[in-house]
């Protein structure tokens, strides 16, 4: 994720998903703090080894989808009983059974516009959006690990390099971000 | 990998593919200049595109008296093409969203592909009301906003603008829907350029880094797009076939049509998919990712939905028969006996009969036939979307009022304009994006690739998989 201030950042970069995981685990064992973990593809059951909680991305499309629900219905409402009444074919004005396939519409609509608005949002992305990426090979085939090293001492990054070396990766290296 | 690997299942990737090798198959074809026969094709089509482009301005410019659409046939062509793209546009969300819900693997091949093929399925689609209208600079009359009219509101009872909000609604969320999966591929083409072409792809990958938190997100905003778009992508031909199903003409006035309706699109746009995946597989060399076992689940598909349709006429023909109304009765005796016999056989003949060739396994797996047999069902959903509509409005209630009708050059100019515009934006598409997701295909590699689980594969991946089949 992108931040206002530069990390020196230490990685190694995996081969397999599976190595990655294993290294992801040992990690945890000897209590390394991983600054995130970047892959070529969603990698299952590395959420619960990082730590990461779920997603509450469903939570914000339910708001959504119900701020959609209750315009929809509320704007034809309005409309068909107060603003301007209209007999259509000796129906009710508020004939709430021709409401429904627009209410339902515009709850997708809503649902999924808002979602996605805040997908990006959160994730720091957009139109024109540069993030600083460690390697090119971690959108092809490369599985990598990354540590921030902004204050450790030389003993810390050793230790880290060795743990790398350990866990079996491929290739080690600093950059700043 | 945490998924139960069967090893029944045919694999799903072939040729042993590393990682690097799927990004290098699939990212490539966009990094390479174009082949002849990409050339040839893109001629054709914008010489199509041009010439409809022509006609709908002659159509703006002289008036819709350009088409033959008379006082009794008020709909012909136009809205024939309408239901006919809308029905194409719903194989994309029905691959992603619907296969994603049931975990069918093989989705991923082909749902790329298929989602662009709806987005501009849409699009033609969307042209052809707005054409209609006559005047189509008062085409905003149709959304409801504050007006100095009144302000004059919009009909919410009417299922013509129930189409309006559905048709818009499923055209944004499927841009939407396509454009997040693109998202991370982007990326994967943005790291392989250099010079103005990583200029472009970074714009075009939003800044994607491949995080685990953001693949967590990108995961979970996938899997709620899919269920939303589930129940949207059913509504949207129901409600097309609202615009029929609500009307007081014998023949449209029937409650069957809606899932009438949502079979046959399911129908065409599969058809379309297989017309347009069977070309692109050889053009682009992807018959390691879009395998026979991808093209034989789609015939399945085009099976079922072929004799559920079948279905559906044999329904109606009964109903009329059973209801004892003798407008309803004549309605039906005219589609298949009157002056648009020849449309009605073509219907049944290529909805119906055609697709029953499929129950031979031989003729399923054999990519010609599908490709040969693609055409028959596109075909025949024009000729249903024809007998549907011109056909019941031919013999109206009024005698003296029966008419006959045949497209006018103008009319047949747009639709092939449309075709045009479909295949122009479909084979762009395959220059500037990677035609098979390729995360989604690296993240299904280890459990649908041939090396794992395919006759090839070696003990220790068989082991391996078992091991993980039996742990859960």
């Amino acid at each position: 994720m992108a931040t206002a201030t530069h990390n020196e950042v230490l990685f190694g970069l995996y081969d397999d998903e599976e190595i990655l995981m294993d290294a992801v685990k040992e990690a945890n064992a000897q209590h390394l703090t991983i600054m995130d973990v970047y892959t070529p593809f969603p990698v299952h059951g590395l959420d619960p080894l990082l730590g990461l909680k779920e997603s509450r991305l469903h939570i914000a499309g339910f708001i959504y989808g119900s701020i959609g629900t209750m315009t929809a219905f509320g704007v034809m409402t309005w409309i068909f009983t107060r603003d301007w009444p209209i007999i259509f074919g000796g129906k009710p004005y508020w004939s709430v059974p021709s409401f429904i396939p627009i209410t339902f519409e515009l709850t997708v609509l809503f649902a999924a516009i808002g979602m996605v608005v805040t997908f990006y949002t959160v994730c720091g992305l957009g139109p024109g959006v540069t993030n600083p990426t460690l390697d090119d090979r971690i959108t092809d085939d490369k599985f990598c690990i990354a540590f921030r090293t902004n204050n450790s001492s030389e003993e810390e990054i050793s230790s880290l390099r060795s743990f790398f070396d350990r866990t079996g990766a491929s290739f080690i290296n600093t950059k700043t971000i | 990998m945490s998924a139960v690997v069967s090893p029944l299942r045919e694999p799903l990737i072939e040729g042993s593919k590393s990682y690097h090798d799927i990004t290098e198959d699939l990212v490539g074809p966009t990094e390479k200049a174009p082949n002849s026969t990409w050339v040839i094709g893109f001629i054709i089509s914008v010489a199509a595109l041009t010439f409809g482009v022509f006609c709908i301005i002659y159509s703006i410019w002289v008036g819709i008296g350009s088409w033959n659409l008379n006082r009794t046939i008020g709909w012909g062509w136009d809205i024939t093409n309408f239901v006919w793209w809308v029905g194409i546009g719903h194989a994309g969300t029905l691959i992603s969203a619907i296969l994603l819900l049931f975990r069918q693997k093989w989705r991923t091949g082909v749902n790329r592909a298929a989602e662009a093929m709806t987005i501009f399925a849409v699009m033609c689609a969307g042209l052809f009301p707005l054409i209609h209208m006559g005047r189509i600079w008062l085409a905003i009359f149709i959304f409801p906003y504050p007006n100095t009219r009144g302000p004059l509101w919009v009909n919410f009872n009417s299922p013509l603008l129930w189409d309006v909000f559905a048709i818009s609604t499923y055209f944004t969320v499927s841009v939407l829907f396509w454009y997040t999966g693109l998202v991370p591929d982007f990326a994967t083409v943005r790291d392989r350029a250099k010079g103005v072409r990583k200029k472009i792809y970074n714009f075009l990958s939003f800044g994607w880094t491949g995080s685990a938190k953001h693949w967590q997100r990108w995961e979970s905003l996938s899997l709620i797009l899919a269920g939303i778009a589930t129940p949207l992508v059913l509504s949207v031909h129901t409600i097309v076939s609202f615009d029929f199903a609500t009307s007081v003409i014998p023949g449209w006035h029937t409650t069957i049509f809606p899932p009438y309706f949502v079979a046959g699109a399911i129908f065409s746009g599969f058809a379309m998919v297989l017309t347009l995946m069977l070309i692109a597989r050889k053009l682009l060399s992807l018959e390691e990712y879009i395998t026979i076992a991808h093209i034989e689940s789609m015939n399945k598909v085009i099976l079922l939905t072929g004799n559920i349709v079948g279905v559906a006429y044999l329904t109606e023909l009964f109903i009329a028969w059973y209801s004892v109304y003798t407008y309803e009765q004549f309605a039906f005796y005219n589609r298949a006996a009157g002056i648009y016999w020849w449309s009605y056989f073509g219907m049944m003949a290529c909805n119906v009969i055609s697709p029953q060739i499929f129950w031979v396994k031989k003729f399923r797996r054999s990519s010609f036939v599908t490709f040969f047999m693609s055409f028959f069902f596109n075909i025949g959903r024009r000729f249903e979307r024809f007998v549907i509509i011109a056909t019941t409005l031919a013999r109206d209630y009024l005698p003296s009022s029966w008419s006959y009708y045949v497209p006018t050059w103008v009319e047949i100019g747009i639709f092939i304009g449309t075709g045009g515009l479909f295949f122009t934006l479909f084979l762009l598409f395959t220059r500037v994006a990677p035609v098979v997701a390729v995360a989604e295909i690296k993240s299904i590699l280890k459990t649908s690739g041939d090396q794992y689980i395919g006759p090839k594969a070696s003990h220790h991946h068989a082991d391996k998989a078992k091991v993980e089949e039996t742990s859960h």
